[in-house]
């Protein structure tokens, strides 16, 4: 239990079950009035765990709504929040791109839906396993996105989500590893509802659909106000990174534990290697922080936890006095390398810190201690390349190099078979 | 009846009074007011103006509006002008029919069920890149009336094809050039019949050639209760090539020649047809149509005339139109 807090706050509810369900409850405590459902890995347990909350009638009044594609999932959302409704929906990966268009809508009307994204890989090839490189896809659509590390952060940044949302007046994406926090049944401590309703008050829209006070919203809008009207896109997520540690904080004091932020540190106070990471990979990566520290290398971690807005100062504060950084991170921008890194950079730029990125986990390929270990040996010693592609098979990509044509999925999984 | 010279319309100053439509009177309702940026002669400005009036009187004023992205959006909303007296919400132009569905789920939950849900775009809006959501709303029989503005074409882009452009139409994706000028013979696709074939409770298609029947039905949609659509063949005097003072006047051919059939369904079933009251060969339609000029000139093109003929003859024998 977190030191520091009112014990007469601290009402536990513990329970082991799946990250899905945690999140579909948690919803549900935050007592949505429209959810947009359709079903895609790995995130249907969630709308599956909604939808039997709201057929009992334990929602009430709620409407749950079975929609025929990702894209309407997102518009009823809108929809639903421009006429003052509080609004949930989840996806992911292709379900994302898929609601893309209605995604940058959302944002641009101003409109606080929350909406998880279990994070999960974009094909083609066709690929269920977790990466980041969905919820990467949609950096700069104007959502807040927030990175949990685990389920129990999964939980509490969802109700710090809403708060979030509606304070501001824009959408915010929590995004969780798909399969690797989804699906895995950990403890949580659910919140109680009187909890919950004290700490998140009902929606009170700043523009409604309202027949007694009519508006148009989405009028268009030329060249003459276009940048200004997007600039105050840009002014609300800087405003972001301001409400979302006043919100962490204002959450630690109702529930008696810290979650959410912008950055979390670990051991980074005099560590000369860093290793910046967001989601759940950050458990692996502390353990492998603590043996390195055992074998007496100063080595510490820091998990992005707001990845927009970029919390700049925060990073650069958090890295600035490193003499190295490794960015491992479970995306790729083709053509160029890390994305996560980039912004990394910027952030530390002028402070001569030498940065590399390692591309990391692509597609659910596991991210093993043992790869850590090595990965960070090597940059320790300096022989990291500026992008490294962890535990990659060069063998496999030397082969079909070579080939003069064919479809590459296939024939590197033929090449994979004919090793066994 | 007193019809004015040369016309079958009915001239409303030689109505009585309680006759007189209600557009005439000082106190109508105002959905869309004057001074937006619709073309000279637009069908849709007028077909949406007479259809949201009428659902504004249907229900007291408790009425928000989703709109797909097109020519009604732009015309009536040039930021920081707007011309919509009711609620009104642009999002995208593919999802007007799920935004509805939206705001319909909203007013359930907020136990706001006397305001009323209108969703409304135009032909490409709802025919082709927004059906998905419209066969959503449809078949979940969403609390939504959904509205759309047929001119047979991306009229807002400068008059491309649609999947409700009529063959052998030209537009700047079908031009009148090659052996066979025009859009294509295609199967088509009649959303009416779709959204009939989703067994909702009321489908009806209306035109802007008879604007007391648009309104009539607008408010027997708002008697009902679950997902309705109003298919309104509105004339584009742009995308067409046709006079603006004509834009009434070829939308009745439309319907005179059996074309545009209008109709009333109910839960699947075909319940109720407006009979042609002067039959016409489709050849008076489209002749005064600069979109189907290159039927009539260099050479006039008799097989495919008659091929459209026999389109509206289908109709007529379809719907039992005569």
């Amino acid at each position: 239990m977190a030191a520091g807090f009112p014990a007469a706050t601290l009402r536990r509810m513990l329970r082991q079950i799946e990250g899905s369900r945690a999140v579909a409850e948690t919803v549900a405590l935050c007592r949505p009035e429209v959810i947009g459902a359709y079903p895609i890995s790995p995130q249907t347990h969630i709308v599956e765990g909604l939808s039997a909350l709201v057929k009992t009638g334990a929602l009430a009044p709620c409407e749950f709504i079975n929609v025929e594609s990702e894209f309407a999932a997102m518009s009823v959302c809108i929809g639903a929040s421009a006429a003052g409704a509080r609004t949930y929906t989840a996806t992911a990966s292709q379900g994302l791109l898929y609601m893309a268009e209605a995604v940058y809508n959302a944002s641009g009307l101003g409109l606080p839906v929350v909406m998880t994204v279990a994070n999960r890989a974009i094909g083609s090839p066709i690929n269920i396993w977790n990466d980041h490189s969905d919820a990467m896809s949609q950096r700069d659509c104007g959502w807040v996105q927030l990175y949990v590390e685990s389920n129990q952060e999964a939980l509490d940044v969802h109700i710090q989500a809403f708060k979030l949302a509606e304070r501001l007046s824009l959408p915010v994406m929590v995004c969780m590893d798909g399969f690797i926090l989804t699906h895995a049944f950990e403890r949580v401590d659910l919140p109680d509802q009187a909890q919950v309703d004290a700490f998140l008050p009902p929606y009170s829209p700043r523009q409604v659909l309202d027949p007694d006070a009519p508006l148009s919203i989405g009028a268009m809008v030329g060249p003459e106000a276009f940048a200004e009207v997007r600039y105050l896109m840009h002014a609300k997520q800087i405003e972001a990174l301001d409400a979302i540690p006043e919100i962490a904080g204002e959450f630690a004091q109702t529930f008696g534990r810290a979650s959410g932020g912008l950055v979390r540190g670990y051991r980074t106070e005099d560590a000369e290697t860093v290793v910046v990471a967001l989601g759940s990979l950050l458990g692996t990566l502390e353990d492998v922080v603590d043996e390195l520290r055992e074998g007496g290398d100063r080595v510490g971690a820091l998990a992005v936890r707001c990845f927009r807005p970029w919390p700049a100062e925060e990073v650069s504060s958090a890295l600035g006095r490193a003499k190295r950084v490794i960015v491992v991170e479970k995306a790729f921008a083709v053509g160029i390398g890390g994305i996560v890194g980039l912004n990394v950079r910027l952030a530390l730029e002028g402070l001569g810190i030498d940065v590399r990125d390692v591309v990391a986990g692509l597609g659910g390929r596991a991210i093993t201690a043992a790869s850590l270990r090595h990965m960070l040996a090597r940059a320790i010693a300096g022989e990291l390349e500026p992008l490294t592609f962890l535990d990659m098979d060069w063998a496999l990509v030397a082969r079909e190099l070579e080939r003069p044509h064919g479809p590459h999925a296939e024939n590197m999984l033929r090449d994979l078979a004919g090793r066994l | 009846m007193p019809y004015q010279t040369g016309s079958f319309a009915v001239g409303n100053r030689l109505l009585p009074v309680e006759e007189r439509t209600t557009q005439a009177s000082a106190l109508r309702a105002n959905a869309i007011t004057s001074g937006h940026r619709a073309c000279q002669g637009c069908g849709e400005a007028l077909g949406a103006r007479y259809a949201l009036d009428a659902a504004v009187r249907a229900t007291d004023g408790r009425l928000i509006a989703a709109n797909a992205t097109g020519c009604l959006e732009v015309f009536s909303t040039p930021y920081p002008e707007s011309s919509w007296q009711v609620p009104w919400l642009h999002s995208l132009f593919g999802n007007a029919p799920a935004v509805a569905t939206g705001m319909a789920a909203a007013m359930k939950a907020k136990g706001r069920t006397d305001v009323r849900v209108i969703g409304q775009g135009g032909d490409g809006g709802t025919v082709d890149i927004g059906f998905a959501c419209l066969s959503g709303m449809f078949e979940r029989n969403d609390d939504v009336l959904y509205i759309c503005y047929d001119n047979e074409g991306y009229m807002n882009t400068g008059v491309q094809r649609s999947g409700a452009t009529p063959p052998a139409a030209r537009t700047a994706t079908t031009e009148a050039v090659g052996a066979e000028p025009g859009n294509v013979f295609g199967q088509g696709k009649s959303a009416p019949l779709i959204a009939l074939a989703h067994e909702i409770p009321y489908v009806a298609t209306a035109t802007i050639a008879d604007l007391h029947d648009l309104e009539a039905k607008v408010e027997r949609a708002m008697t009902l209760r679950g997902a309705r659509y109003l298919h309104v063949l509105v004339t584009c005097p742009l995308g067409w090539g046709a006079a603006a003072c004509d834009s009434i006047g070829i939308a009745r051919l439309a319907t005179q020649t059996g074309l545009f059939p209008v109709f009333e369904g109910r839960e699947g079933d075909v319940t109720a047809v407006t009979k042609i009251r002067r039959p016409e060969p489709v050849e008076a339609y489209l002749r005064p149509q600069r979109r189907f000029r290159h039927l009539f000139e260099p050479e006039p093109r008799t097989d495919v005339i008659a091929r459209v003929q026999a389109r509206a003859d289908r109709n007529i024998a379809r719907f039992g139109l005569l």
